[in-house]
C-alpha cells in the first residue's frame, strides 16, 4: 500500500469558460469547464482545480454554478481558487461542492485569514497558492502578485514557513518563471520548499514533457498540476500516468484491480 | 431512504449525489426522527474531532447513533464521521467520542501530513464493502487515525478491519454488524468509491 502521486489538471475559468495563456496573458478559449472536468475525470485525473480568474461579481457567481454542476457529476476532489477574501467566501464554495479552496493574494494582505479558515473548516480544506519567481531575496525566491507581474515584497520560503504555522493544509507552488513555457518545472524551487515544509506540495508551472513530471517528483513534489499540456492535447493524463507507472512511481490506474 | 446527517459539517452535496447514484432516495437532515427511521444513516465529518463531536451533539447525533446501534440499523461513518464513533480523539486536546468502538484516534506519525490523496487498502477477507474493488485506491485526507483497534476489547469478535499504510499502518475501514465506517471519502473516490457505496446500500 502506497500513497499515489496525484496528477491535477488546472482549469482557469472566467465567465463560465476555461481559458489558458502563457505567463498569465494572451488568454485563449479552451472549453466548457464542466465538460472538461468530466473528461479529465474519465481520463484518470486524481483531483481537479478550478482557478476563477473572473474580474466581476457576475463572473464569480457563474463560477459557483460551474462548481455546483461539476460536483454533481464528478466524484473526485475539487479545489477552487481565485478571489477568496473571507471565511464566508470559503463557506459558499464548500456549500457549492468544493472540497478545498486555494487562497493567495488575500492571505498575503491579511495572513490571519489562514488561521480563520483553518479554525472553521480544518486545515485540510486550505491550499496556499504561492506564485513565486527567482529573485534577489534571502532564499533566492520571492512571492509575486497580479499573475507574476508584481513583487509582493515577501521572500517565498519565509512566507511558506509563516503560512504553515498559521495552518495551511497543502501548498500549491507555482513558478511564474516557468508558467506556460513547457520548459520543465522549477526543480530548485520545489526542492527548497520541500526542505522546509511538512504539508503536501503540489508543483505547478512549466510541465512540458513526461520526464518533467518525474523530475518534479524526484525534487520532492507530492502532486503535479498542469494546464495547457492537457487542454491542448499535448499529453493525455493516462499517458503521463503510464509513463510514471513504468518508471516506478506509485500512480492510481483505475480499473486495474 | 438514506439519511445523511447534517450537523454543519463540510461538503455534503457530493455525498448526497454519490449516495443517490446507488439508486436510493437520499435526504440531508438534522431531524432526529427522520435520521433514526432511515433505512441507512450516513455520518459525514470534515474538520477537527472536537468540533465535529460538538456539532454532532448539537443535533443529538451521539444519542441517535447509539439508538441506531441498539436497534441494529445500518449506519456508516465517513472520515471524521468514522473517527468520532470511537471512544477518544486527541486532536487539539482530549475529546470523548460516541464510543461505538473502544479505540483512540491518534495523530499519525508521518513526515508529511495530512495523509492526502489516493491510497490502496488491504481489504479484510470477507468484506462486503470492498467486494469487487479490493485492489482499488480511495481518497484519504486526514492527519489522525486509529492504529490500534484494541481488538480484544471489541464486543463483536467478527468485526472486519481493513488497513492502509502511510509511513505507519492504520485503520482504513471497519465493518461491525450494522455499523461500518471508512477513514477515506468514498464519495470522492471516483468509480471505486461509488462501487463501495453501492456495496453498502446493497446490504440495507
Amino acid at each position: 500500500m502506497t500513497l499515489s502521486v496525484r496528477i491535477i489538471p488546472c482549469l482557469d475559468v472566467t465567465d463560465g469558460r476555461v481559458v489558458k495563456g502563457i505567463n498569465f496573458t494572451n488568454l485563449v478559449d479552451a472549453g466548457d469547464p464542466v465538460e472538461m472536468a468530466s473528461l479529465y475525470n474519465t481520463e484518470g485525473a486524481d483531483e481537479l482545480t478550478f482557478l476563477d480568474i473572473s474580474a466581476s461579481v457576475a463572473g464569480r457567481e457563474t463560477t459557483l454554478d460551474v462548481v455546483r454542476k461539476t460536483a454533481e457529476q464528478v466524484f473526485i476532489p475539487l479545489t477552487v481558487g481565485g478571489g477568496i477574501r473571507t471565511v464566508d467566501d470559503v463557506d459558499r464554495l464548500l456549500r457549492a461542492g468544493a472540497d478545498k479552496v486555494s487562497i493567495n493574494t488575500a492571505a498575503l494582505a491579511r495572513p490571519e485569514l489562514i488561521a480563520e479558515i483553518a479554525d472553521r473548516f480544518g486545515s485540510q480544506v486550505l491550499v496556499l497558492s504561492v506564485d513565486a519567481r527567482r529573485a534577489n531575496t534571502d532564499s533566492g525566491f520571492e512571492v509575486t502578485t497580479h499573475g507574476g507581474r508584481k513583487s509582493a515584497g515577501v521572500d517565498a520560503l519565509a512566507w511558506v514557513e509563516k503560512a504553515s504555522e498559521l495552518g495551511v493544509g497543502e501548498i500549491l507552488l507555482n513558478s511564474m518563471d516557468a508558467d506556460g513555457t513547457r520548459a520543465g518545472y522549477d526543480l530548485g524551487m520545489i526542492k527548497a520548499v520541500r526542505a522546509i515544509s511538512r504539508v503536501p506540495l503540489i508543483a505547478s508551472g512549466g510541465a512540458g514533457s513526461q520526464e518533467d513530471f518525474a523530475a518534479a517528483l524526484d525534487a520532492g513534489a507530492d502532486a503535479l498540476l498542469a494546464a495547457s499540456i492537457f487542454h491542448f492535447g499535448i499529453h493525455r493524463i493516462g499517458d503521463i500516468k503510464g509513463y510514471l507507472d513504468r518508471s516506478g512511481y506509485p500512480v492510481r490506474i483505475t480499473g486495474r484491480a | 431512504m438514506i439519511a445523511i446527517l447534517d450537523y454543519g459539517s463540510g461538503n455534503l452535496r457530493s455525498a448526497l449525489r454519490a449516495f443517490e447514484r446507488a439508486g436510493k432516495d437520499v435526504v440531508l437532515t438534522s431531524d432526529y426522527e427522520v435520521a433514526l427511521e432511515a433505512e441507512g444513516l450516513v455520518v459525514p465529518g470534515v474538520g477537527a474531532f472536537g468540533a465535529c463531536m460538538q456539532g454532532l451533539k448539537s443535533v443529538r447525533g451521539d444519542q441517535l447513533v447509539r439508538e441506531r446501534l441498539a436497534k441494529a440499523r445500518p449506519t456508516i461513518g465517513i472520515c471524521v464521521g468514522m473517527q468520532i464513533l470511537f471512544a477518544h480523539g486527541v486532536e487539539h486536546g482530549d475529546h470523548q467520542g460516541v464510543g461505538i468502538w473502544p479505540a483512540t484516534v491518534e495523530k499519525l506519525e508521518a513526515k508529511v501530513l495530512p495523509h492526502m490523496g489516493w491510497n490502496t487498502v488491504d481489504a479484510a477477507t470477507g468484506s462486503s464493502l470492498f467486494k469487487g474493488i479490493e485492489g482499488e485506491s480511495f481518497y484519504f485526507v486526514h492527519s489522525y487515525g486509529v492504529s490500534d483497534l484494541g481488538k480484544e476489547q471489541l464486543s463483536n469478535s467478527s468485526t472486519l478491519a481493513s488497513w492502509t499504510d502511510y509511513d505507519q499502518r492504520f485503520l482504513a475501514a471497519i465493518e461491525d454488524g450494522a455499523f461500518s465506517a471508512t477513514q477515506f471519502h468514498p464519495e470522492k473516490s471516483g468509480d471505486a468509491g461509488l462501487q463501495l457505496i453501492k456495496n453498502w446500500v446493497s446490504t440495507l
